[in-house]
């Protein structure tokens, strides 16, 4: 059981939706699986709750975080990652856990615009700051063009790894435009705004790893978007 | 992970007096910390966030530069100021991990990596004297590629010294070869740790990585006057392309007087607990002409007394043929 278990929503903006309602009713019986933990030996969650008896138990706290432009008031264990808030309690699954190590990208959302690794970020730390996932940069009917691209260049395959590389392109593109560098820039000598090349891609996407290997075709999306040249 | 109590501090008063409690931790990326929690390895009772406390900033300053201890590892590499002056820098940073956690890491946070020793970030082995001092080294005689050639201490497995651990960064070692300076503050005030003796080597305390104190918060790093902006390279070489650590990597940076160097600095990472900066290399590149002779030679006294394991022998010869390949391309000023 992961700390996000020990999580539950308070003051939900607007639970208007089935749907709401139900992440709700899930929270709420989430909190609840953490006290019987303790003594449900055998079951998943022990070590957590062994963890915090043995130092005092977890810290709890109110934050409130803005997610795709709207505020969403929680109670959270300080544990927490940011992405285990996204899919666990806020039902925002679109971002990936693929190696909870910042090794893979698949958690990777824009936090006030700049790519990170949700999976690294406690979820107390995004206080203040904007937060972009997947399911903020386009709606079936109204993709993005980062999203588009994707589909057009048919830019992965099974699809897990596909939200954060998305969201990884959406702020590379942030990023060519401002005339960020990239090792890549330095070994071609084109530190005074660099010519997006498809060495340039594959540095600046090394941080999102396909284990089906659509590499081709993202390379393909990317250079669509940023203008580059093969 | 265990719990922690969480404070987001406004001011580096705030942060030091909020540090105090034993077993605090100061946040700043959390990029290899919270990492380090998640496995058991790091332990904080408190996190102390120092994101917010107005160190984020990088300036001219004393004919130098100085740089924020929360400025992120982007933003730092792509500074004007930065890329113009100091692109051993940029280069080095641009090197490091990926762009999501270079958005994350902090120029302090860099400074304080741990190492990335599998047996030292893995608790299911029981021997490491970096984790628990007095339990072995588990690398010794184990998978040693990614370790140590100088400056380890190597009294057997089973010791409880032993440790070939290396720091994992690449700003770090470029900031061996700029001369950098460390400010931290505490409680008792602030100091300034010349870069060289802000990390450590292993010695008989291989579970300290550097020579900060308890409750002491780094503040800046200053970096005094650019000698090297024309002609500088870094060059990191690794089992992928990108997005890896290094097995060797070379910070070189030369000062030149047409065809000679008039002086230079000179660092190697992934080589030993701290990037291996050399005197006797750099002084004897100063004076000299800038060709393969000069640089082999500067490359056999930077790896001097060099002693390599089972699976890293290789490090001791590929760190010489970069240290001249990096020398090589830093003297025909491709920055220029």
């Amino acid at each position: 059981m992961s700390p996000c278990t020990e999580i539950e929503e308070i003051e939900p903006e607007e639970i208007s939706s089935p749907l709401e309602k139900e992440i709700s009713r899930r929270s709420f019986l989430a909190a609840s699986s953490v006290i019987s933990a303790g003594i449900a030996v055998g079951l998943p969650g022990t070590l957590i709750a062994e963890d915090a008896h043995v130092a005092g138990g977890p810290h709890m706290m109110d934050v409130t975080l803005s997610i795709n432009n709207q505020a969403r008031h929680v109670s959270i264990d300080t544990r927490t990652t940011l992405l285990d808030l996204l899919r666990e309690n806020l039902d925002l699954t679109g971002s990936k856990k693929g190696c909870d190590h910042g090794q893979c990208g698949a958690c990777t959302v824009l936090v006030d615009g700049r790519r990170v690794n949700s999976c690294l970020t406690l979820a107390v730390t995004a206080q203040g700051a904007e937060i972009t996932t997947i399911e903020g940069l386009g709606a079936p009917g109204s993709l993005s063009a980062v999203q588009a691209a994707f589909l057009e260049h048919d830019g992965f395959q099974c699809g897990y790894c596909t939200p954060g590389q998305i969201c990884s392109t959406t702020a590379l593109i942030e990023e060519v435009k401002r005339g960020e560098l990239s090792a890549v820039s330095f070994e071609t000598g084109s530190t005074a705004g660099p010519a997006i090349t498809d060495h340039e891609i594959k540095e600046r996407m090394s941080g999102n790893v396909c284990r089906c290997g659509a590499y081709p075709n993202i390379v393909a999306a990317v250079r669509m978007l940023t203008g580059g040249v093969a | 992970m265990n719990p922690f109590s969480y404070k987001r501090a406004s001011t580096p008063d705030a942060a030091i007096h909020a540090g105090m409690p034993h077993g605090a931790k100061f946040l700043g990326g959390g990029t290899n910390l919270v990492d380090l929690m998640k496995d058991g390895v790091e332990r904080p009772t408190a996190l102390v966030d120092v994101n917010h406390i107005g160190l984020d900033r990088v300036e001219a300053a004393d004919g130098g530069v100085r740089i924020g201890a929360s400025v992120k590892n982007s933003d730092l590499a792509n500074h004007p100021l930065i890329v113009r002056d100091y692109p051993l820098l940029s280069q080095a940073l641009l090197n490091g991990a990926s762009a999501q956690l270079r958005n994350m890491a902090t120029t302090a946070g860099n400074l304080l990596q741990r190492t990335r020793c599998y047996y030292f970030m893995d608790t299911a082995f029981p021997a490491c004297n970096k984790r628990e001092p007095g339990s072995g080294c588990a690398a010794i005689k184990g998978f040693n590629r990614i370790h140590a050639v100088l400056g380890q201490t190597d009294e057997g497995a089973a010791s409880g010294l032993t440790c070939i651990a290396t720091n994992p960064s690449d700003m770090n070692v470029a900031l061996y070869a700029l001369g950098a300076t460390v400010e931290v503050q505490s409680a008792k005030g602030k100091r300034s740790i010349p870069i060289g003796e802000f990390h450590r080597l292993p010695g008989t305390t291989p579970e300290m990585d550097t020579n900060l104190r308890p409750g002491e918060l780094i503040t800046a790093v200053t970096l005094p006057a650019a000698r090297f902006a024309k002609n500088s390279w870094y060059l990191k070489v690794r089992d992928r392309q990108s997005y890896a650590f290094a097995l060797v990597s070379v910070a070189a940076g030369l000062e030149m007087d047409g065809d000679t160097i008039k002086s230079a600095g000179l660092a190697i990472g992934g080589v030993a607990h701290k990037p291996w900066h050399s005197a006797d290399a750099e002084h004897a590149l100063a004076g000299r002409p800038a060709n393969a002779e000069t640089f082999r030679k500067a490359a056999e006294l930077a790896m001097a007394g060099a002693k390599g394991y089972e699976h890293n022998n290789f490090k001791i010869e590929l760190a010489k043929q970069n240290i001249v390949r990096a020398l090589t391309v830093a003297a025909k000023g491709v920055q220029a």
